[in-house]
């Protein structure tokens, strides 16, 4: 087999992706899946399937579900006047987007909680005109969620958007179609498997996010509790296997929807030629 | 449709796109737009198909103004150098396009646009691609399916841009031919671009030479050939020598038979319009430097000492049967005869 590839070096190279990745990625998530099987398994039902620990899950899974389409709505917005449009601070608005990349996510999640709580100027202003609370609210997880994620739906959309054949767009307008026909059935269609993985991205960090969501949530154990703080927690009251339990199950799920959409992914490029 | 420019002006920043052209093209024709790259035509292009708006002007469609429609509304067909085929799309499904997106009350049936694109792909002769997508296609293929793709609207104008420029030779040989021919079948008033005076000449009906944003001259190709309004057409389409009048080659002119007018000082003679005589007394010699076989043709070049020292080249053209009855070597001394001539100012 090795024999007929053009690049040579097939076998050192996988063999260093291989060690590498069992060093940092299957060896500690191997170390928890046996970890877990210490634990009985009506045991372990009984941990995740308490009621506290569904209702963190449901938070977590639908407030990153949530944030990760509202992003991927947002992002494409960006990525699309910062391709398509130039504009005075257009550098500097790059600069901005890759910002909650670098910043510590604790400092993201209390600046957004000071701005979003019921006193916070912000949450004062909807309070009072909208009756609407985001800080200490499931709302308010996505908000941090949305923070954190939308520069991933940016940094994959804009390249593929920047390489888009303007000439597809001329050739349908030429065709009779009109603006949003033309943004339809060709430049959507041409950008949708990078939205999709911006959107992989964006939800993928948002289930894991723990930093910027438990000061803006009010971690109100059935309302706001997300499963990172839930695992804590646990760890924290000296609970191994309890938070052990549920941090397999959360890799599990993860590790599933994560599949779907990569199984996604492959449909529509297969569709798409 | 006829298509009528009158005054088109366009600036891109501070250089000069197109100047005040006007231009008339009769229905039926097959116009080439001419010109080295650079010269506007393109641009000249894309403002009749709406695509670019000019600074100036007005464009009529068959009588109506359409200076300000928009290119989804002005009943035009493109077709690109590049293809611009949407990728994402099988054959078939680029060639249904421009019905799919008509008006709901415009719209034939999916099985009317089913049978007219089947009916558009076997012109192209490529109903068995229609299932393909764009990246499984040759060049040559692309461009016969953004033919099609233009056509399925029944444009009453079809614009092509370099419709053959991103094409190999073989290919570019075969389309021309093949688009002239359809041509002659559909009778759509059509313009095309391009840059191969050989390409314009070979397809065209009507070829208009643009240079620096002005057009210098229309006409068909024979007129543009044989009777070229300036030196500009007449040195871009086909070969020429020059001859620029001084005092010291006033002698030589009038031996090699070139009239001399009192008005005009150059000279252009194209190389199959000279003659070469052996001569054993000669006053005023040209040597035969060497020459090329261009197949049924032979190509050669001649060279002159001039009287300011400098020495002046001549290509001559002849049929390959005459050159071998001349029976000439390299480095002979000869006679030339200029059967005809343009002269400029």
């Amino acid at each position: 087999m090795s024999q007929s590839r053009i690049m040579p070096g097939f076998r050192p190279t996988v063999s260093f992706t291989v060690f590498y990745l069992s060093l940092v990625v299957l060896i500690p998530l191997s170390t928890l899946v046996f970890k877990s099987f210490e634990l009985n398994f009506d045991y372990y039902l009984n941990i995740i399937t308490h009621k506290r620990v569904v209702a963190a899950f449901r938070v977590s899974f639908s407030t990153a579900l949530g944030a990760a389409i509202i992003a991927s709505f947002f992002g494409f917005i960006v990525a699309w006047v910062l391709t398509r449009y130039s504009f005075a601070g257009k550098r500097f608005f790059h600069a901005i987007i890759d910002l909650p990349f670098a910043l510590p996510t604790a400092v993201a999640g209390i600046v957004l909680a000071t701005i979003f709580q019921p006193s916070g100027f912000l949450g004062k202003f909807l309070k009072e005109n909208f009756d609407l609370q985001i800080g200490f609210k499931p709302a308010g997880i996505v908000v941090a969620l949305i923070f954190i994620s939308i520069p991933f739906v940016v940094r994959t959309v804009e390249p593929v958007l920047q390489e888009f054949d303007s000439r597809m767009e001329e050739a349908a307008s030429s065709l009779g179609a009109t603006r949003w026909q033309v943004f339809a059935k060709i430049i959507f269609p041409n950008i949708f498997p990078a939205l999709l993985t911006g959107f992989a991205l964006s939800f993928a960090r948002g289930v894991g996010e723990y930093g910027s969501v438990i000061f803006i949530a009010g971690n109100l154990p059935y309302i706001s509790e997300i499963v990172p703080l839930l695992i804590i927690t646990k760890l924290e009251q000296y609970d191994m296997p309890g938070a052990t339990a549920i941090a397999l199950t959360m890799l599990v799920i993860s590790f599933l929807l994560l599949l779907l959409i990569n199984l996604l992914q492959h449909w529509v490029r297969k569709r798409s030629g | 449709m006829s298509i009528l420019l009158s005054n088109i002006s366009k600036n891109f920043g501070q250089f000069a796109a197109l100047h005040d052209i006007d231009l008339e093209i009769p229905e039926g024709e097959l116009v080439a737009l001419l010109g080295p790259s650079g010269c506007g035509k393109t641009t000249l292009l894309r403002i009749i198909a709406g695509l670019e708006q000019a600074d100036k002007g007005k464009i009529f469609l068959d009588g109506d103004d359409k200076t300000d429609l928009h290119v989804s509304q002005r009943g035009i067909g493109f077709v690109f150098q590049h293809y611009a085929l949407f990728r994402h799309m099988t054959v078939f499904d680029n060639v249904a396009f421009g019905m799919r997106v008509k008006d709901k009350k415009l719209r034939p049936s999916e099985t009317e646009i089913a049978k007219k694109t089947h009916a558009l792909l076997e012109l192209v002769q490529f109903d068995w691609l229609h299932n393909r997508f764009p990246d499984q296609l040759s060049g040559g293929q692309r461009q016969r399916i953004g033919l099609a793709r233009a056509l399925a609207v029944e444009p009453s104008v079809l614009l092509l841009d370099e419709p053959f420029g991103a094409l190999d030779a073989s290919v570019r040989k075969d389309l021309r031919q093949w688009l002239r021919n359809l041509h002659h079948e559909l009778n759509i008033t059509s313009i095309f671009v391009t840059h191969d005076q050989e390409e314009a000449m070979e397809v065209a009906s009507q070829v208009v030479v643009l240079n620096k944003g002005r057009i210098k001259q229309q006409g068909s190709p024979a007129e543009i050939y044989d009777y070229p309004a300036n030196e500009f057409v007449s040195k871009f389409i086909g070969q020429t020598n020059e001859f620029t009048l001084e005092h010291y080659t006033v002698d030589w002119f009038k031996h090699i038979g070139l009239p001399i007018s009192a008005e005009s000082k150059i000279a252009h003679v194209r190389p199959h319009d000279i003659e070469i005589v052996k001569t054993a007394n000669n006053d005023t010699p040209i040597t035969l430097k060497d020459w090329q076989h261009l197949g049924a043709l032979i190509w050669i070049e001649l060279t002159k000492n001039l009287p300011n020292g400098k020495p002046k080249l001549v290509y001559v053209e002849m049929p390959n049967e005459q050159f071998k009855r001349l029976q000439l070597n390299r480095g002979d001394k000869v006679d030339l005869k200029v059967r005809h001539a343009h002269w400029f100012n």
